[in-house]
C-alpha cells in the first residue's frame, strides 16, 4: 500500500509513514499592536507573517517520524497568496510538497470551516497520520485538528507530548493533562494528532534545504477542487463571527513605576521593602 | 426554548473546579435566557457526583453511567452526547475550557451540526441573541463573538472567568442518560508526570522570579539568577523558556506546570497569557517587568515597570542589595 521511499532503519517503527502535516501563517504580535480600520481584527499590514508555534513543532515530529519510518511530509496550508511564504519554508526544513489552500472562498473561516476544508484536501490522498498544531497563536480555537479528525472519521487525540509508531498500526501517544502530568494512550492509526509546543526541538533549515525547496511543488487547490461547496467553506461556512475586537480592560492594575531604568529599579526596591517587606 | 447543558468534568468523586464555574456560567446563561439549566455527567459509579450537582438550581442532572465511560476518551463521550443531543435538542452546550473538554467539543459541534465558541471570558445578550467574549493574539486582544452557526451552540468556559460561589444552590433530580452510543476510541496506557527526574516543588517557595519568553535565551539568564540570589527566591518559567529548553521543565508555572502562590512573584518578559495566569495571580505581591505597556500580566500586578528586562534587572539587583546592606 505504502511505497518506501528511503531504507527504513529496521527498529520498532517500520511501517513509512505518510504524514500530512497542517500548518498556519500567523501574524507576529511581538510589539505594539493596532486595530483594523473596521475594528474586527488587528491591522497586520506591517506585521511579519510567520509559521504557527505549535506547528512548527509538528512539522519537526512529523519530520523525525518519517525519518525513522522511511515516510514522506506533506504541509497543508489555507490562506491568502502570502501563505506560500510560510509552506516554502516547510519545504526548506525537510517537508516534500506542499499543498495550498487558495481561494477567496476560504476566507474568513474558524474551526469548523477551516477544518471541513483541510480535511478534504487531506482526503484526496493516502495518510497514516495527520498532524497539527494544538493551537493557533491568532485565533486559538485549539479546535481544528480535531474537526479535521471528525470529518476524516479518525481518532485523535490533543495536546501530544509524544509520539511512538508501533508495529500493527497503531500508536503511542502521550497527552498532557493539567497539573504537570502526562497520560500516555494507544490509538489506531490513521489518526490525528494534534502537537503541543514543546515535544521536540525544532531544527533549523539549512542552506542546502532551502535551495532544495526552491524546486519543490506547492500546489494550489481552489474549493471547486475539492469539491466543496462555497458556503461550506471560510467565513461562510463558519459558525463564529468575529464583531469587533478591543485591548483588554486592565483589571486592577498596576502601579506603574516610572523613570530611567535605574530610577524605577530603585523605587521597586523601595516598594518591596516597605510595604511588601520581602527584603 | 432555550435548554442549556452543563457538561461536568470530574474526578475521584469530585467535580472539576471549572466544572463548578461551568455550572455558575451556564445557570446565568439559561436565566439570559430563560431557563433554568441542565446538567449532564458521563461516567461509571457517579452516584457521588451526581448528588453533588443535585445541590444545584437546575431543571434536571443527566447521568450516563457505563463501564465505557470510566475512563474519559473523545470517542466516548462524543457518542454518548451526540446521541443524547439529537434525543433532547439542547440549544447551548457549556463546558469547562480544560484539557479534556477542549479535545473532544469540537468534534462533538462537528458531529451534531452545530456552532463552537471555544474560550469565552464572559457573554452578554442583546436583541439578536448572545454576544460572547473571548481572548485572541495570546490574550493581547479580546474578540466579541456570535455563532452564526446552527444550534445547539457549545461554549468552553475560561478558568477564573466565572465565581463557583455563584452557582446558585437548589435541588435538582438525577435521571438516566443512554449511554449506549459510547465508542471508545483509544486506549489508555496510564499517567505519569511531565518532567523527569526529581521534580522541584516551587509551591513551597515564598519568592519567585518567574522568567518568560522575553528574557530572550539560555544564554541571558545571568543577570535574573542574580537578582533571584539577592531576594533568596526560586526561578520558575513560562512554558517557552520551557519549550525552548533554557529551562527544565520542572520550573514551568501554569496550567500545564505548578500552581503557585508565593508571597512575592517577579515576572520578567512574561506577557500574562491566561495559561500562565492560572499558575500564579493566586500570589501574594505580584511585580512585573516588561517592554509592553500594555502587556496584559500588568492586569495582575501590583507594581509595573514598563521596560527592557536587561536594562531593569541588574538595577533591581544592585537596589536591593544596597536596600538590604542599608537595613543591616
Ligand atoms: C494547552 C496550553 C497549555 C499551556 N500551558 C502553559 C503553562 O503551563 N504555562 C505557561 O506559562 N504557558 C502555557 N501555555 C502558553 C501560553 O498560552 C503562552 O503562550 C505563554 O504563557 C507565553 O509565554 P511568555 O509570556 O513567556 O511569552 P510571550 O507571550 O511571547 O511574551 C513575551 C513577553 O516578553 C516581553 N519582552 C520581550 N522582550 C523583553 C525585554 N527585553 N524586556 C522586557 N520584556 C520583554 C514582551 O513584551 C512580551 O510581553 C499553554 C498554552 C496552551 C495552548
Ligand atoms: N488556515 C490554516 N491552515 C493550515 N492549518 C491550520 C489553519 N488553521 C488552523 N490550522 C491548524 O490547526 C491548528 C489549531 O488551530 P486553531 O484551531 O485555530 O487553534 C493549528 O495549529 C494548525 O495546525
Amino acid at each position: 500500500m505504502l511505497a518506501v521511499r528511503g531504507e527504513p532503519p529496521g527498529d520498532q517503527e517500520s511501517a513509512a509513514m505518510r504524514i500530512a502535516v497542517c500548518v498556519k501563517q500567523v501574524p507576529d504580535t511581538e510589539g505594539r499592536l493596532r486595530l483594523a480600520a473596521d475594528g474586527r481584527w488587528i491591522d497586520d499590514e506591517e506585521l511579519q507573517m510567520v509559521v504557527n508555534e505549535s506547528d512548527e513543532y509538528a512539522l519537526e515530529e512529523a519530520l523525525q517520524i518519517a525519518e525513522r519510518t522511511g515516510g514522506e511530509v506533506v504541509v497543508f496550508g489555507l490562506g491568502p497568496a502570502r501563505v506560500a511564504e510560510a509552506l516554502r519554508k516547510c519545504l526548506a526544513l525537510g517537508a516534500a510538497r506542499a499543498v495550498h489552500l487558495l481561494d477567496d472562498a476560504f476566507a474568513g473561516g474558524d474551526a469548523m470551516s477551516t477544518g471541513r476544508a483541510l480535511a478534504a484536501a487531506v482526503a484526496r490522498e493516502e495518510f497514516d497520520l495527520v498532524l497539527t498544531g494544538s493551537q493557533s497563536d491568532d485565533d486559538g480555537f485549539g479546535a481544528t485538528g480535531s474537526v479535521v479528525a471528525a470529518c476524516l472519521g479518525w481518532p485523535h487525540a490533543w495536546l501530544v507530548m509524544g509520539v511512538e509508531i508501533e508495529d500493527g498500526g497503531t500508536a503511542k501517544v502521550t497527552r498532557e493533562m493539567e497539573s504537570g502530568m502526562n497520560e500516555v494512550l494507544r490509538l489506531r492509526l490513521p489518526a490525528v494528532l494534534e502537537i503541543q509546543a514543546g515535544i521536540n526541538n525544532p531544527r533549523y533549515a539549512s542552506l542546502k534545504g532551502i535551495m532544495q525547496a526552491k524546486r519543490k511543488e506547492i500546489a494550489a487547490v481552489a474549493a471547486a477542487d475539492l469539491g466543496l461547496d462555497p458556503g461550506a467553506v471560510g467565513a461562510a461556512g463558519a459558525t463564529l463571527e468575529v464583531l469587533s475586537v478591543a485591548f483588554p480592560a486592565a483589571v486592577g492594575g498596576a502601579q506603574m513605576l516610572e523613570g530611567d531604568a535605574a530610577t524605577a529599579a530603585k523605587a521597586l526596591a523601595e516598594a518591596l521593602q516597605k510595604e511588601v517587606g520581602v527584603i | 426554548m432555550a435548554k442549556v447543558w452543563i457538561v461536568v468534568q470530574h474526578r475521584d468523586g469530585k467535580l472539576h473546579r471549572m466544572s463548578r464555574e461551568a455550572v455558575a456560567a451556564g445557570q446565568a446563561l439559561a436565566a439570559a435566557l430563560g431557563g433554568r439549566g441542565e446538567a449532564v455527567l458521563l461516567g461509571s459509579g457517579v452516584d457521588a457526583v451526581a448528588a453533588a450537582l443535585a445541590g444545584y438550581d437546575l431543571d434536571a442532572v443527566h447521568v450516563a453511567d457505563a463501564p465505557a465511560l470510566a475512563d474519559y476518551t473523545p470517542g466516548g463521550y462524543a457518542g454518548v452526547l451526540a446521541a443524547a443531543v439529537a434525543a433532547h435538542g439542547p440549544s447551548h452546550l457549556v463546558f469547562a475550557h480544560t484539557y479534556q473538554s477542549v479535545e473532544y467539543m469540537a468534534r462533538l459541534a462537528h458531529d451534531v451540526g452545530g456552532s463552537l465558541v471555544p474560550e469565552i471570558v464572559s457573554f452578554e445578550g442583546d436583541s439578536e441573541g448572545i454576544v460572547w467574549t473571548r481572548p485572541v493574539l495570546g490574550g493581547k486582544l479580546t474578540a466579541r463573538v456570535r455563532a452564526t452557526g446552527p444550534s445547539p451552540v457549545l461554549v468552553s468556559v475560561q478558568s477564573g472567568s466565572f465565581a463557583a460561589d455563584d452557582a446558585v444552590a437548589g435541588s435538582a433530580e438525577p435521571c438516566p442518560l443512554d449511554a449506549s452510543a459510547a465508542a471508545v476510541d483509544r486506549e489508555i496506557l496510564g499517567v505519569e508526570a511531565a518532567a523527569e527526574g526529581e521534580q522541584i516543588d516551587l509551591t513551597a517557595a515564598e519568592i519567585i522570579v518567574a522568567v518568560g519568553r522575553g528574557v530572550g535565551g539560555a544564554d541571558k539568564m545571568g543577570a535574573v539568577e542574580e537578582l533571584a540570589k539577592a531576594l533568596g527566591a526560586e526561578i520558575g518559567a513560562s512554558r517557552p523558556v520551557i519549550d525552548g529548553g533554557w529551562l527544565e521543565r520542572d520550573r514551568q508555572i501554569g496550567s500545564s506546570g505548578q500552581t503557585v502562590a508565593p508571597k512575592l512573584y517577579v515576572a520578567l518578559g512574561i506577557s500574562g497569557a491566561i495559561q500562565h495566569l492560572v499558575g500564579m495571580k493566586g500570589s501574594g505581591t505580584i511585580v512585573a517587568i516588561n517592554k509592553d505597556a500594555g502587556a496584559p500580566i500588568f492586569g495582575v500586578a501590583r507594581y509595573g515597570i514598563a521596560g527592557d528586562l536587561h536594562e531593569v534587572v541588574p538595577e533591581l539587583t544592585a537596589a536591593i542589595l544596597a536596600a538590604k546592606e542599608a537595613a543591616g
